[in-house]
């Protein structure tokens, strides 16, 4: 049993990582992978108030799913899509459980708003005005995968472009220390249930038992082992060098996620 | 769609741990809200809480998970024969072929917030003991119901606020029509903290009395608590007449605002217009509309119009939150649940709390109980980031 869809369209954005094409450069080995603090943009999709308010996870967010639909020129306002977050907005939540910690207890409530794990999937919807379903995951390490196989499911049923927006930010101290994510890693792909002119692979999906891929480079291996929608790495490998192949990435303690890679040429 | 069949299912919320007390107290039109007494919590309003919660241990293996939310979710999956029921179909059907879809908004965060009180006075640490990927993450909840039931197929939390367990439904029926699986967990389980009581609190969203939705008094939402599960499976080709099947599914986003509805409700009309059309039913064929009903001004303001606009004055339709609390990310499947309650035992639950219906709000709200074969229920899910999700369910053909 596999599921199949088109790659029409790539964001990337983490430490050292600046887009797709330079990821791409890194992962092909055209370029050498420095680690730098990843650079959110400013999310110019937003209304003046609403980016001012905006953290961490939503300009992430923002960025690579306008990066991975411009890419494509998808107009996003029919555009399913399927978000998938470890933990939402650290930084965030962090506020709210301070000062739910003090006397007083009193918090914004626009943080409020804000703490919902489907936030970024709020503000892309009233950025672009897209009114198609919309589903926010949350599947701790395994994220990445459990939006994959999502979106991927998606296609295959109802037969219409699905976007997927996987992302991760860190939490400041003191929750830094009980979940150490260094950094922000965020990847939007663009899935299509038929190959497009922009199309860069088809992929195969399915569930497996063997034993999930590592990255080559020590770096780009701490990268993936460190931030869970860095899990994907493996795939973007494959694609960023146009090779056909088959990635196994991590997913649940039971179960791997195999991705059977076929170049469009 | 194709059809799914609800195997098995439970609710267990203030209105009843279990169905047989739940049904009782829908046929006795009973709230369960009470003057909020939870935890440290000093603000004036009514919560629906469940009774018993703390005092459920989880099994020795399991013991990471501890915290109010998942111990809620093992106090419900005890109830009604509903652990049997799914071990029976992971014989059935095969433990990766089983999935696990649960909607949450809060997860454990409770368990952070306590341990924040509980900071090192010097470094500022967290407790030792305090465990983040068990309790807090909105994925635990998944991960225990998953370890708990032995399941090895895909599992996810669905997290869009309190839409959350309604989309889960969404999820599990994408994965069984493409294929993966054959049977999914789907379920809500959310329990009382201080993010959300304080946060709706913020927004001046609490009411101080018990809530009354669709009242031309209604000043805002009773928070409360639930754990919800539903056992769906691949319909087979003749399902039983007395089976109830999930038969629509339809989601939309407002695209409109973070916290507050579209005014006319055009997310909410364009959700159950999908769902109508996934089900191939047409508006007239529902007898009777399990509203989101929060009970604040503008919610029922944008669901009325969204409702009449599409089925007209005459559907019957009612809000149960009155009853249960608005039980945010659990709402979708605890709703779920009385819907196909209704269907089962043909009663359409009158809303209750409510005294003199708003006259400018023209759905035909219910505050009675009516006592008529429901043959088909739509029940609807809308929350923070203008996310909206309505599902259908009734007897076969």
């Amino acid at each position: 049993m596999s599921l199949s869809a088109y790659v029409s369209g790539l964001g990337v954005l983490g430490p050292g990582l600046s887009n797709w094409p330079q990821a791409a450069a890194v992962l092909a080995g055209r370029a050498v992978y420095a680690p730098a603090p990843a650079v959110l943009p400013t999310p110019t999709l937003l209304a003046a108030a609403e980016r001012r308010r905006s953290g961490r996870v939503v300009k992430l967010a923002l960025a690579i799913a306008l990066e991975a639909t411009s890419q494509a020129g998808e107009d996003p306002t029919e555009l399913a899509s399927v978000f998938s977050s470890s933990g939402g907005d650290g930084h965030n939540c962090h506020e709210l459980c301070q000062a739910l910690s003090l006397a007083g207890r009193e918090i914004s409530p626009t943080r409020f708003a804000n703490s919902v794990h489907n936030a970024a999937a709020g503000y892309w919807s009233i950025a672009t005005g897209a009114m198609a379903e919309s589903n926010v995951l949350c599947a701790f390490d395994a994220s990445f995968n459990a939006g994959l196989l999502e979106a991927m499911s998606q296609v295959a049923v109802d037969g219409a472009a699905v976007l997927l927006v996987a992302y991760d930010s860190e939490y400041p101290q003191p929750l830094h220390a009980k979940r150490p994510l260094p950094d922000a890693f965020g990847v939007a792909m663009l899935l299509t249930p038929q190959r497009r002119a922009t199309s860069s692979a088809r992929l195969d999906a399915m569930l497996t038992d063997e034993s999930f891929d590592r990255m080559a480079d020590p770096a780009l291996e701490e990268l993936r082992r460190s931030i869970p929608a860095a899990r994907s790495l493996p795939l973007l490998r494959l694609l960023a060098r146009g090779e056909a192949g088959r990635a196994v990435l991590e997913y649940l303690d039971v179960s791997r996620m195999a991705v059977q890679v076929a170049p469009c040429t | 769609m194709k059809p799914l069949l609800v195997n098995t299912f439970t609710a267990s919320s203030c209105i009843g741990t279990g169905l047989a007390a739940t049904f009782e107290n829908l046929v006795g039109q009973h709230s369960g809200l009470k003057r909020c007494a939870f935890e440290t919590v000093d603000i004036e309003t009514h919560v629906g809480e469940v009774p018993g919660v703390d005092a459920v241990r989880l099994p020795q293996n399991l013991h990471k998970f501890e915290c109010r939310n998942n111990r809620l979710a093992e106090l419900a999956l005890q109830q009604d024969g509903f652990l049997q029921a799914v071990q029976q179909a992971a014989g059935r059907w095969g433990r990766r072929r089983v999935g696990v879809f649960m909607g949450t908004s809060t997860a454990g965060i409770l368990q952070t917030e306590l341990a924040y009180r509980a900071r090192d006075p010097v470094s500022g640490a967290l407790p030792s003991n305090f465990e983040y990927g068990t309790t807090h993450n909105s994925f635990s909840v998944a991960d225990y119901v998953r370890q708990r039931c032995r399941l090895e197929g895909p599992a996810v939390a669905i997290c869009c606020a309190c839409a959350s367990s309604a989309k889960a439904f969404g999820s599990a029926r994408r994965m069984i029509e493409a294929g993966l699986i054959d049977a999914a967990l789907v379920g809500g389980v959310d329990s009382l903290c201080l993010t959300t009581l304080y946060g709706f609190h913020s927004l001046q969203l609490t009411s101080p009395a018990p809530c009354r939705p669709f009242d031309v008094a209604r000043d805002g939402i009773s928070i409360g608590e639930a754990a919800a599960f539903v056992l769906l499976e691949r319909a087979p080709q003749n399902a039983a007449a007395d089976s109830v099947l999930l038969l629509g599914i339809g989601e939309s986003s407002d695209a409109y605002h973070m916290s507050a509805p579209h005014p006319e409700g055009l997310g909410a009309r364009r959700a159950m217009q999908a769902a109508l059309q996934a089900a191939q039913l047409e508006p007239g064929d529902i007898d009777y509309i399990n509203l989101h009903g929060t009970g604040t001004l503008s919610n029922d303001r944008s669901e009325s119009q969204a409702v009449t606009s599409l089925f007209g004055p005459t559907t019957p339709c009612s809000s149960t939150k009155g009853a249960t609390g608005h039980t945010l990310g659990a709402a979708g499947a605890l709703e779920a649940v009385i819907s196909t309650l209704a269907i089962q035992n043909g009663l359409m639950p009158g809303g209750v709390r409510t005294s003199t219906i708003d006259p400018t709000l023209m759905a035909h709200y219910i505050k009675d109980n009516r006592r008529a074969p429901t043959s088909r229920v739509l029940s609807n899910s809308f929350g923070f980031g203008g996310t909206n999700c309505s599902l259908i369910f009734g007897r076969p053909e």
